[in-house]
Order: structure tokens, then sequence, then C-alpha cells
């Protein structure tokens, strides 16, 4: 038996740390080559770590949301044959050899002193120095939960089925304060209990992607100097043309959205207004425009907000603008989504769809200094000169960096957009 | 007749019956107890009786004397003992009185917690109604709660008829005089008991199993100092044996042994210990028409029969045929049918051969445990290097503790040796309370005492014994 302690690999290009965000493993448990011990984060693409040999975990180096350097422990093992490291000396060696002399001698074959290597232990020798209590893991469905008598007897008469507490005492046991704070959480059929004040405070420890949400919007709030901008755009004709696209039901082609016909548009406006399509390094006070445009779409992900990006719009197509934020949505949603798709953009789109409301305040994904955010379309009157007229309008909430961008700029950039979302066609003239 | 209207009624006032009844009387209920009394029973049941009190008492008995026996021969530290004899008459007198104190005494607890307890013969009439002919005439009891605790009776076998010289173990407790030659049927913990503290007092013994070896339902490592002993004591141990019924002449045991030719045993007494069975007869079990399990009544995890409001505990509901399970169950029915809510979870029901050496195991064996899934981790300390063993001149023997490989948690303990029954309390808590064996490890045991034993097992299953 040895011990094999697996290092926290090199994950990317560049990457000196990464976060733990989940174990598949607990001490305790064996695992297969190749099983997933552990998955890190690192920018805002998450990567499984599989296990290089086959063993028993007998460490974890680090608690869910720790933060590793690249070459830390990240798991010990126990492997058959040799390990990569010398167990650490048994502190307790000798101890056995000298009884103290006021006890009876032990038996002849039984009296080896302990730190002879285990190899000479006989048959019945003791099972290997397992010198650290492992850590309670949860229990498995279907184990018996393990508790004193007197916790089995109040949870019996709480009516509590002790199998749904979980016990965090060692080896999973359930204490009185588990079930105190089951009793705390468990909804309550009483009739005063409805009413009683509920004191309760959960703690939730802000972790992996959240984390990295959390620490990129205090920081862009805290430094761009955040100007919100919105227009109504009658978008009739445009949902017009898109009926009629979406109604040749093309097999090779994707069913169109909004959404890649305001990048098309986004990609005309900003050849105008090229300070739009920029990365503002407000440490070396530089603005860099960027001749490609690559667009950030905002998309909701199981695990929170991510940005993947699609690149070079000024290349592609209509179709081939919605067929990349699909596949891109799709990756970002099941956790495929690789660096490079979440990185570099160089303005972004934020659209809640359906549930766009009538304005938002969109945040800068900076280092970027425009954002533009299309709120839902309603059918509302507009007064055409001699009557109201039915129109599909939408409001288009944008946000700015005032550091870089001025208000009369903003103004004229979102007009721009707002002209060609209204005449369509114009979108795909060529200048 | 008079006709007595109670809340519980309690049909049997052996262990889990009594017990039920005090607890019933602790909470206030209105409680009857049938005792039918008679040659195996009175208050205290089987246990008090004919079971554990008095065949620990006369396995003192025996004990004793073979130790002065053996001190007579050699005298290891130097007590001189001439000729020791043992007045028979007086041991199963001593017995007697012992048995009386607790049967009494049990009668005084009962009458303290207002039991009304009924003398006589129990035939239940429907599930709430019970006949009893006692001295002074049949009566009829009818309650709200029927606890059924009738226990159980030795199994009788069919070519050898419990009469003359073929006994139960409940004869075997009460003999006039020490039989010169006792055949034992069934190598069980009763027979074994017995058979060995027969043989400490002279006789010559010989045991008749039917298995490949005695004690069967423990594991062999456990049983091998037993086995030791009982080669020690001079009993004739036969496996794969049945004892086929009687010689003509009817003063010896046919045997008919796999491998060997059929033998004929001369024997005084002829003790059948091959088993017990759950006491469903005689007292209008059928009319109630319960759902069985086997031979036995069947019960749900709150001791609740097919029947509503009809309760069993104890022997009659099955394995382990144990008072002390039979006991537990009892204050379960009282304070369900006081109306609180409980069920018979005990993780455990410790377990206690008195064989010499004695074994006491709780919990799952190394076998049972990794037949059961776990991957374990299992240790056991010899009582060789236990100092307090040695002071008493019983070195052989073992704890041996059982947990898993993964958290832990202990499964199992065991521990064959003398005197090692008292350590039955500390395994039973150590496994009812989920220890680890970092708990036991953590614990400061006593020194000197066989107790160290199950520190230092615990120990070396974590790899840290001192003192092997």
């Amino acid at each position: 038996m040895g011990t094999r302690i697996i290092k926290l690999p090199d994950v990317g290009e560049g990457v000196a740390e990464a976060e733990i965000v989940e174990w598949h493993v607990e001490v305790g448990q064996s695992v297969l080559e190749d099983q997933l011990l552990a998955a890190v984060m690192t920018d805002k693409a998450t990567v499984e770590i599989p296990s290089p040999v086959a063993g028993t975990v007998v460490a974890l180096g680090a608690e869910v949301g720790n933060v590793l350097a690249v070459g830390a422990e990240l798991v010990r093992l126990e492997v058959s044959g040799e390990g990569n490291e010398e167990v650490a000396a048994a502190p307790r060696e000798a101890a056995a050899a000298q009884a103290p002399a006021a006890k009876p001698a032990a038996p002849q074959p039984a009296a080896a002193p302990a730190s002879v290597p285990q190899s000479a232990a006989a048959s019945s020798g003791p099972p290997p120095p397992v010198t650290r209590a492992p850590i309670g893991p949860p229990r498995p469905p279907g184990e018996k939960p393990i508790a004193s008598p007197a916790v089995r007897r109040r949870a019996r008469e709480a009516g509590v089925d002790l199998r749904q507490v979980r016990g965090t005492g060692p080896a999973g046991r359930v204490g009185h304060d588990d079930l105190d704070a089951f009793l705390r959480g468990a909804p309550k059929a009483g009739i005063s209990a409805a009413r009683a004040a509920n004191t309760e405070v959960e703690t939730v420890k802000i972790i992996g992607l959240r984390r990295r949400i959390a620490q990129k919007m205090a920081e862009s709030k805290r430094r761009v100097a955040h100007f919100s901008y919105v227009e109504e755009v009658d978008v009739t004709a445009l949902e017009a043309l898109r009926a009629t696209l979406n109604a040749e039901n093309r097999s090779d082609r994707p069913r169109l959205t909004l959404m890649p016909f305001l990048m098309k548009a986004l990609v005309k406006a900003v050849a105008d207004f090229p300070e739009m399509n920029a990365l503002y390094d407000d440490e070396a006070e530089t603005l860099e425009r960027h001749g490609g445009v690559h667009i950030g779409i905002a998309t909701q992900t199981p695990s929170g907000l991510m940005v993947p990006v699609v690149r070079h719009c000024e290349t592609l197509s209509l179709w081939d603008c919605a067929a990349e934020v699909q596949r891109l949505a799709e990756a970002a949603r099941e956790g495929r989504a690789t660096r490079a798709e979440l990185a570099g953009s160089t303005i972004t789109i934020t659209s809640l769809g359906a549930l766009g409301g009538i304005v938002t305040t969109p945040v800068i994904n900076r280092p970027e200094v425009a954002i533009i955010g299309p709120n839902k379309q309603v059918v509302r009157p507009v007064w055409q000169g001699e009557q109201f007229v039915p129109r599909t309008m939408m409001n288009l909430s944008s946000s700015f960096d005032h550091r870089v961008i001025d208000g009369y700029v903003a103004a004229r950039f979102v007009q721009r957009i707002k002209g060609l979302l209204e005449a369509p066609a114009t979108i795909f003239i060529e200048a | 007749m008079a006709e007595i209207a109670a809340k519980v009624l309690i049909v049997g006032g052996g262990p889990g019956g009594y017990v039920s009844a005090i607890r019933a009387g602790h909470l206030g209920l209105d409680v009857v107890l049938m005792e039918q009394g008679g040659l195996d029973g009175g208050l205290g049941g089987t246990c008090l009786n004919v079971g554990c009190i008095p065949s620990k008492a006369l396995i003192h008995a025996a004990d004793a004397y073979e130790r002065a026996a053996e001190q007579a021969k050699s005298a290891p530290f130097g007590l001189k003992v001439e000729h020791p004899t043992i007045d028979f008459a007086r041991t199963i007198e001593w017995k007697n009185g012992i048995v009386g104190r607790l049967t009494s005494g049990v009668g005084a607890l009962l009458k303290r917690h207002r039991v009304k307890i009924l003398q006589g013969r129990a035939v239940m009439v429907d599930g709430k109604t019970c006949r009893v002919e006692t001295d002074t005439g049949p009566q009829v009891v009818s309650a709200e709660h029927v606890v059924l605790a009738t226990g159980s009776v030795p199994v009788a076998l069919p070519a050898l008829p419990f009469g003359g010289r073929i006994i139960s173990s409940t004869e075997a407790l009460s003999l006039p005089a020490i039989p010169e030659r006792l055949a034992v049927v069934g190598a069980g913990y009763i027979g074994l008991e017995l058979g060995t503290a027969f043989a400490k007092l002279g006789a010559k013994v010989t045991v008749i199993e039917a298995e490949s070896r005695v004690l069967p339902t423990y594991d062999e490592e456990l049983v091998r100092p037993v086995v030791r002993r009982l080669r020690a004591l001079g009993v004739e141990v036969l496996t794969r044996a049945r004892a086929v019924g009687l010689s003509k002449a009817g003063d010896a045991l046919q045997v008919e042994q796999e491998g060997a030719p059929a033998r004929s045993i001369p024997a005084d007494k002829i003790l059948v210990a091959a088993g017990r069975r759950a006491r469903t007869a005689g007292f209008g079990l059928e009319r109630l028409d319960l759902t069985m399990n086997g031979p036995f009544v069947q019960i749900d995890e709150r001791c609740a029969t097919s029947m509503r409001n009809v309760w069993a505990v104890g022997d009659l509901t099955g394995e382990p045929m144990l008072a002390h399970r039979a006991m537990a169950q009892g204050v379960v029915v009282a304070e369900l049918i006081a109306g609180h809510r409980r069920v018979f979870d005990g993780t455990v029901i410790p377990a206690v051969c008195f064989t010499d050496p004695e074994i006491v195991t709780v919990g799952l064996s190394p076998d049972e445990a990794r037949r059961a899934g776990h991957e374990v981790h299992t240790a056991l300390f010899p009582f060789q290097a236990n100092g307090r063993a040695l002071t008493l001149g019983a070195e052989d023997g073992f704890v041996r503790v059982t947990a898993r490989a993964d958290n832990h948690l202990l499964l199992g303990i065991a521990a064959v040796g003398a005197g090692v029954s008292e350590l039955a309390a500390a395994f039973g808590l150590a496994l009812e309370m989920g220890s680890r064996l970092e708990d036991i490890g953590g614990t400061i045991h006593a020194h000197p005492t066989l107790g160290e034993a199950f520190h230092e097992a615990s120990l070396r299953a974590l790899g840290e014994a001192l003192h092997i």
C-alpha cells in the first residue's frame, strides 16, 4: 500500500489557480482510474479532474469554495503498490514494544514492535494504521440512520422520520442538534405554528460561478460610470419580415428570433460609432477599438449568468448569427462552453425575451463600454397624425460607460439602431 | 361469574408480561395480569423460575466446586483445599431461595404498581375477553388492550418424549441428585451451559449435536475456547450425530453418527436441549385467528398483531428468544397503549452464553458484516495480554471488534472469556450510541480490568494497539 498524491493539474493556458466547485468523491470512498474527483473552476470554465489511478480517498485537499494553486495537493489516495510519497513515519512506533513494567508482558509472538512494517504483520494483524478519523460522509440512501436511543425517541415523539434528518456527527450520526435543526426547518402542521415568527437564517456559501458573477458585477458597478438610455422602437416591419422569413420554414435554416436582426443592426451601427465596439482599459487609460464585432450574448444557465461570445459577427449572415447564438446558448447551459467561447466579447446584448419588461438598466460587461437590452414587444395604439394605429413596439434599454461615451453620442448610436430596426431592409443594404 | 373490566390485560407473567405490567402501572393504566403458574411458570416466567436465573445459580455453584476440586489437585497460587464435596440438595435449596426472592420481588413490584394479578389458566374468548379458571372459580376479564406474553416451552423430540430419564432444562434445574452419566442432546447454549455445569459437578457428560460443531450459531473463532474447555472437563462431544431413541432396557441413548457405527451411550439422565418453541397452544389463541409468522405470532415494529389492540411480546413472537428482548418489547407496548409514539427499534440485542468461558455477542460478526455488504476493519485483543485476566487465572479468550472500514462505525462486538458477560453492557451501549472505533479508543478504560481488552481491540483495529 502506498499513498498517492494527486495535484491540481494545469487546467488551462495561464491559469495559476482554480476554485473547487464540487467534490465528486469523499473520504473513504474507493475510486477507479478515470473516475471524476472534483470540478474546479477557472474564469468561467468548469473543468472536471479525473483520477489518474485507482485507490481509496484518504484526504481531500480543500473544501468546496476554496481556491487551490495549480500543483497543490488536490486529493490523497491510498493505492496498492508504491505510492508517490513516503507515508509519514508513524508517530506511535515503539509504543507497544516497551509496555510499562507494571503491565503483564504481551505473549511472545505478539510482542513484535509496531514499528515493523505492515508486511511483517501476521495475517490476523491490524489493518494499516489509520491515524485520522475520516470525516463523516452523508448517509447513502436506504442506510439506517445512526442515532442514540434518546434521539430516536425524541424523533419518534415529534413524528420525525430520522431517515430525513442529516446527521452532522461522526460517521453521520444524528444528534440532538441535528434533530433541533430539522425541527426548526420542518414545515409545522400545527395551528399556531403557521403564524409563529420565523427566526431562521440560512447561510448559503457563495461559491463557484455565483462568486465570480458577484465579483464581476460589483467591480463593474464600482468602476464604470453607468448611464442608461431608453428609446422605443417600432418593430412592426421587422416582425413582418421575421414572420415572412420564418414562414419559409426551411430545414437548413434556424428559426429567427429578434436576436440575429439586432446583432446585424449592431454590426452596421458600430461601423459608424467605432467607440462603441471597444474595450476601455481604465488602468492604462486606453480605449481599444475593435474592427471585429464580437457580440456577447448574456445567457441564463442553471448555475448562473454566462456570456458566450459570437465572434466576428461582421462575417456572419443573419442565419449564421441565429445558429451560432443557439449553439452557444446550449453549450453554456449544458456546461460544455469552452473558455474561448466565453471570452473576448467587444459589446454585449442582454435580452430577457418575453420577460423583458418595459425598461432595464443593464450592467456593462467590463471592460466593454456598451450593452444593449431589448425589452418586451407590445402592440400599442400609436398616433400617426390623424389616427391611432396598432403598432408592435419595443423598448431598447442600453447602458454606456460615461467615462468614455458621452450622452449625445450614446443617444445618436441608439437612434441609429432604432432607424435600422424600424426599416429592416437598411440592415442588409451594403453601404 | 364475576367480570373484571380493565384497560390492559396481560397474558403471561414472564419478563415480557410483568415488565409490560409494571410500565403500564407507571403510566397509570388499569392492568390485569394473568399467570397460570404451575411447574414451569409462576411470576417471572421461564426466566426466573426455570431458565436464566436458576441455571446461572447452578452454573456458579458447579464452577465454585470445580475450582475447589482443582485447587485440591494442584494449588497454583498456594490455596490448599482438601477433599471438597458438594451437598447438591443444599445447592438446589440455595438456588430455590434465589428464585423465591426474585419472584416474590416481582409480585411486590406488580402490587406496588396496582397491577391486579389473577392466578389461573387463561383462555382467550375473543380479542377483548379472557376467561380465567382461578382457585376461587372462573372469572371473565374484558379489556381494551390485550398483551400476549405466553413465552415458550422446550422442544420435545419425537424419538425422546419427556418423561422418566428424558428431561428438559426445567427438570435438569431441580434434580434431586447429580446424575452419574448425563447425555445432552443439542449443543446449543442451553445444552452446553447445563452440560458444563454437571460435568463440573462430576457427571460423565456426553453431548450429541446434529451440526458439525457445538454452538453452531456462533462463529468458530468464538467457540474455540469453549471447545478447549469442554475437552479439559472431560465432556465428550459427538458432532454430526443424532439421538434416535432409548435402548431396549431404557438405560442408554442410541446415537447414530456420520461415518461411525451406531453407539449406545449409557445415561442416567438424558437432557433434551433441542431448542424452544413459542407457546401458542392452550390459551385459545386459535380463536383470535392472528396472522402467524411460521410458528410465531407475527408482529410489526410496534409489537402489534394483526388484530387491533392485541399485542404480543417475547418468545411468542420469535427469535431471539431472550428475556431482555421481551422486557424491551413489554415497555414499548405499555407506552404505546398509554398513547405514546413508540417502536421497538433497538439497534442490537446482546446475547450471552454462560458456557465456560462465557461468550457475549452484540451486533454483527465479521462475516455477517461482510455479507451485509460492508468493507470491514476487524481486530481482536487476547486476554493473554490483559493483566486482569491473568490475575483471575483466566487467560483464554479475547474481545473482537468489527467496524466499517469507511467511517469506523462499530458494527459488532464479541468476546469470549471468563466473566465477559458483564461486558455486554459496554458493548451494547457502544453500538446503541453509534460509536466509532475512535470513540472506544478515546474512552479511558479502568486498569486493571477485562474491559481494557475492548479498548485495545478498538485501538488495534485503528492500528494503534498499545499492549500487543
